[in-house]
């Protein structure tokens, strides 16, 4: 079996890119450095630049300003077929009219491999994503599942220094999708490449990434692991992006917020005085209680966990997240009396 | 990856050279229809004005253009609901009537002419001699591009939920194809149409074959006695076509508007 | 009750369809199989090959040969310009007013034929044709000629004139069948403009241009209209033939004679557009 780590992660620099189209700014701005080897999902709505961004990196597009360096060699004005990078598009890019491992072979045919280098390279790479025996079929004739790690293994075949994957799920059924971003990331690891990853699935960005890029109107909003991007969002919109939220009011203090009557601790970046701590339904309690200032509204099972909406005395309304053992004691109708875990949290105006 | 600058040099030269080559004769067309008669120097319109003044001219015109109607009047009342009946009723039967629909294009019409002529001298020995007898051959030639052009249109739209629906509701199926399908499909029949009539004021074979005094085989026959009259003839029915045929390309727009939404 | 569910033809619904296939029936099925049968009859009805034979005569075979000539010539000159047109038109930017407008004058150019083209030509390279006296005036040379204008060498000039067109109208689809990202994603693995032309966009464009190659052959061989307004000395295409053959008084007992010519229009159509259908189901896999 041949050795698919290579010494192929060099670290990627995109330095103050900007891209304007007439009068809008697609990128504004957006500094990016990924480590030798580490994944990172650009994550955010549509239209927020990080196809732009990732187009920019691969050369298809260019900036109006800013640089890009891989490995440390300036490569802003090299075009796109020497950038030596691999990249997976989101859907059709397979070529039609050429065999799956003619597909794969493409890049070293380029580069003027022999053919029968080529051929072994290429099945190798069909192997490392499980597509050994369909090496002799056409696209047409495999799912979209299938077409996507063929199209992986087609970009991985050129040991690129950088994979490139843009919405490369985005076009499959859930279910598909779920075990080919597992594929994706344990094929990522085993060949060491630097990979830059662009979706609008949150779980998807917090399920493969190293660091999670969360991006906002052309501008970068925030880089972390993804447990440290879910729960200490550096922005109010990571923090409302990212999961699910309670806008619940709240009172800063100094250091500290006024919630629910409890005193938590505040992340940087709050907002200061009266506005809205953003608390995630699963660190709400809830325990019955006649004298509670909270009433019950809905109970909603969802297998293991269930969701049970309470509404406060001033109308707000409130989501908690508790096991489903606990949650069914509840009724509509119920007081209740809710409690917010300790951990620090995300105060916007 | 947007084109470069010697591109489109490139490609706006070789424009310009395609316009030239297919507006030149156009415009040739136009020189010798404003000629005076028998070479005499100056610019007249009097040929242009032939076609309201001289009887053949107009008779041929409006015979003309009434069997642009006829035929596509004929073509709708036959091919509508034929082909919503075959969807809705008779499936099986959707490949054979696409390709005796699709048939046309691979016979010539020549062929059909050559073959036509007994056909043809029992139809005016039951109808007359009019020019318009030539409906019924016309709606076979128009048959191929009328038939695409009313599938699209048909495809687009759910014709068995609709049509289900209708019937759920108490409709008959006359209902059901005048005012349910029908109205639904009108960018094809329009579509249909629109080919059928432009088809119709340009044909030759059938009209000159079997006799009959058509615009095209007048202006054939004027050209031998008036060339200039012939010419100005020419290209006002070529303006005419070419405005039914921009307008159909107006209509496909507006279809694939409306479809985006579906 | 004999046969699976859904097995047996029940004639009632098909009923409603009688009016179309009978119109079908009477003007196009029937005319048809008069030619086929009537190319195997002679004038008092007898089954023959005679007229078969006839196909074989000098003038049947010069005609046939120009009518190959001419459809060969002109799907050539109408592909390879077409293409070309077809390929700068879609270069531009879809919502590119010229773009909407040059393809729109291909749909109206390549309708174009018959009685107006002729007369357009006429007045363009005719006797006194524009062009035929601007040349005159600016070098001296003599254009028309002897007036090859109204003989095969004048109709492939002509012909091209909605050949090109119809080229773009055909073709200009499978450049818009090519998707960007294939071309990206060639790219990306190192391709130059040469090698994405070369390995992916030209192999995925041959079947559809051989294909509207046919179908040009087609369209110029069947044609009658032009030919016949521009001809009238001689018979240097199959369909001229057949028009002697239909409308000669001088000679009668031809008419079976057009018959077995018309058999021959439809043997040669039906071969190539039976191959077009073929290239057409290829493209179509690919070009989703």
């Amino acid at each position: 079996m041949s050795d698919h780590t290579t010494e192929r992660g060099l670290a990627v620099e995109l330095s103050d890119l900007t891209r304007v189209y007439g009068t809008m700014r697609a990128l504004d701005g957006l500094t990016l450095h990924l480590a030798p080897g580490e994944l990172v999902a650009l994550l955010g709505p549509s239209g927020c630049g990080k196809t732009t961004a990732l187009r920019i990196l691969a050369g298809l597009d260019h900036a109006t300003s800013g640089t890009v360096s891989v490995g440390g060699r300036d490569l802003t004005k090299v075009p796109a077929s020497k950038r030596d990078m691999g990249m997976v598009f989101q859907a059709y890019s397979l070529f039609p009219h050429m065999t799956v491992i003619d597909n794969v072979a493409f890049g070293l045919k380029m580069r003027g491999r022999d053919g029968a280098a080529r051929r072994t390279r290429a099945g190798d790479m069909l192997d490392l994503v499980g597509l050994g025996e369909h090496a002799d079929r056409y696209a047409h004739q495999l799912s979209g599942g299938q077409q996507q790690r063929v199209a992986l293994a087609r970009a991985l075949a050129i040991e690129p220094s950088v994979l490139l994957l843009d919405e490369p799920l985005s076009a499959l059924d859930a279910k598909v999708r779920v075990q080919l971003r597992d594929e994706i990331r344990r094929v990522q690891i085993e060949v060491g490449t630097t990979t830059l990853f662009v979706t609008h699935d949150q779980e998807e960005a917090l399920s493969v990434a190293d660091r999670v890029g969360v991006m906002n109107a052309g501008r970068l909003e925030q880089l972390a692991p993804p447990a440290e991007l879910y729960s200490a969002p550096a922005s109010k919109f990571v923090g409302e992006f990212v999961g699910l939220s309670n806008r619940l009011p709240a009172e800063v203090r100094g250091d500290v917020a006024v919630v629910l009557g409890q005193q938590v601790p505040v992340l940087p970046g709050s907002a200061t005085g009266p506005g809205h701590a953003l608390i995630r339904p699963e660190s709400i309690a809830v325990v019955a209680d006649p004298a509670g200032h909270a009433t019950v509204t809905t109970v909603q099972f969802l297998g293991p966990l269930s969701r049970v909406t309470c509404t406060l005395a001033d109308g707000t309304e409130v989501v908690a997240q508790l096991a489903s053992v606990d949650a069914l004691r509840l009724t509509p109708g119920d007081r209740v009396r809710l409690g917010v875990e300790p951990s620090p949290v995300l105060v916007v105006a | 990856m947007r084109p470069s600058t010697s591109f489109r040099i490139f490609r706006a030269v070789l424009l310009l050279a395609f316009a030239a080559y297919f507006f030149v004769p156009l415009l040739a067309m136009f020189d010798f229809s404003t000629q005076v008669r028998g070479s005499a120097p100056g610019r007249t319109w009097d040929n242009w004005q032939l076609m309201f003044t001289d009887e053949d001219l107009r008779s041929s015109i409006v015979a003309s253009l009434l069997l642009a109607l006829f035929t596509v009047v004929l073509m709708v009342a036959l091919l509508v609901p034929t082909m919503v009946w075959v969807r809705l009723r008779v499936p099986r039967m959707r490949k054979v009537i696409e390709f005796l629909c699709l048939l046309p294009l691979t016979i010539p019409a020549l062929v059909i002419v050559v073959g036509i002529t007994n056909v043809y001298s029992w139809v005016t020995y039951v109808l007359g001699d009019s020019p318009l007898v030539l409906t019924f051959a016309y709606v076979v030639l128009v048959l191929p591009y009328s038939y695409r052009a009313i599938d699209a249109a048909l495809s687009a739209i759910d014709v068995a939920t609709l049509s289900e629906a209708a019937r759920s509701l108490g409709a008959g199926w006359f209902t059901v194809i005048v005012r349910i399908v029908l109205p639904n499909i009108t960018g094809g029949v329009l579509g249909a149409a629109f080919i059928s009539v432009a088809l119709v004021l340009g044909e030759y074979v059938f009209a000159s074959l079997l006799h009959f005094d058509t615009l095209p085989v007048a202006m054939a026959a004027l050209y031998k006695s008036n060339g200039p009259a012939a010419m100005a003839a020419a290209l006002a029915s070529m303006i005419l076509v070419a405005l039914f045929l921009v307008g159909l390309t107006f209509l496909s727009r507006d279809r694939h508007k409306q479809g985006a939404s579906t | 009750m004999r046969g699976g569910p859904g097995r047996r033809f029940a004639v009632g619904p098909a009923l409603p369809l009688l009016p179309f296939l009978g119109f079908v029936l009477v003007f196009l099925v029937v005319p048809t199989l008069t030619v086929v049968m009537g190319a195997f009859q002679d004038e008092d009805g007898r089954l023959t090959l005679g007229n078969l034979d006839a196909l074989t005569g000098d003038a049947a075979l010069t005609a046939l040969r120009g009518s190959l000539v001419l459809s060969a010539s002109t799907a050539l000159i109408g592909a390879v310009l077409g293409a070309l047109l077809a390929y700068l038109i879609v270069s531009m930017s879809p919502h590119s007013l010229l773009r909407r407008a040059t393809l729109a004058v291909s749909g109206v150019l390549a309708q174009f034929g018959g009685v107006v083209l002729a007369f357009a030509w006429i007045a363009t390279i005719g006797p006194v044709g524009v062009v035929t006296n601007a040349v005159l005036e600016l070098f001296g040379a003599d254009l028309y000629g002897s007036g090859w204008l109204f003989g095969l060498p004048g109709l492939i000039v002509v012909y091209s004139y909605f050949q090109i067109p119809l080229m773009v109208i055909v073709f200009a689809p499978a450049f818009e069948g090519l998707r960007p990202q294939w071309r990206e994603a060639a790219v990306n693995l190192g391709a130059s403009t040469w090698d994405y032309w070369r390995h992916v966009a030209l192999p995925l464009l041959t079947p559809a241009f051989l294909g509207a190659v046919l179908l040009l052959f087609a369209n110029a061989f069947a044609a009658y209209a032009t030919a016949a307004v521009l001809v009238s000395q001689g018979q240097p295409i199959v369909p001229l033939l057949i028009r002697q053959a239909i409308t000669s008084e001088v000679l009668l007992g031809q008419a079976n004679v057009g018959f077995a010519l018309a058999l021959e229009m439809i043997v040669v159509v039906t071969l190539v557009m039976v191959a077009y259908n073929l290239l057409l189901r290829r493209t179509s896999r690919w070009m989703r």
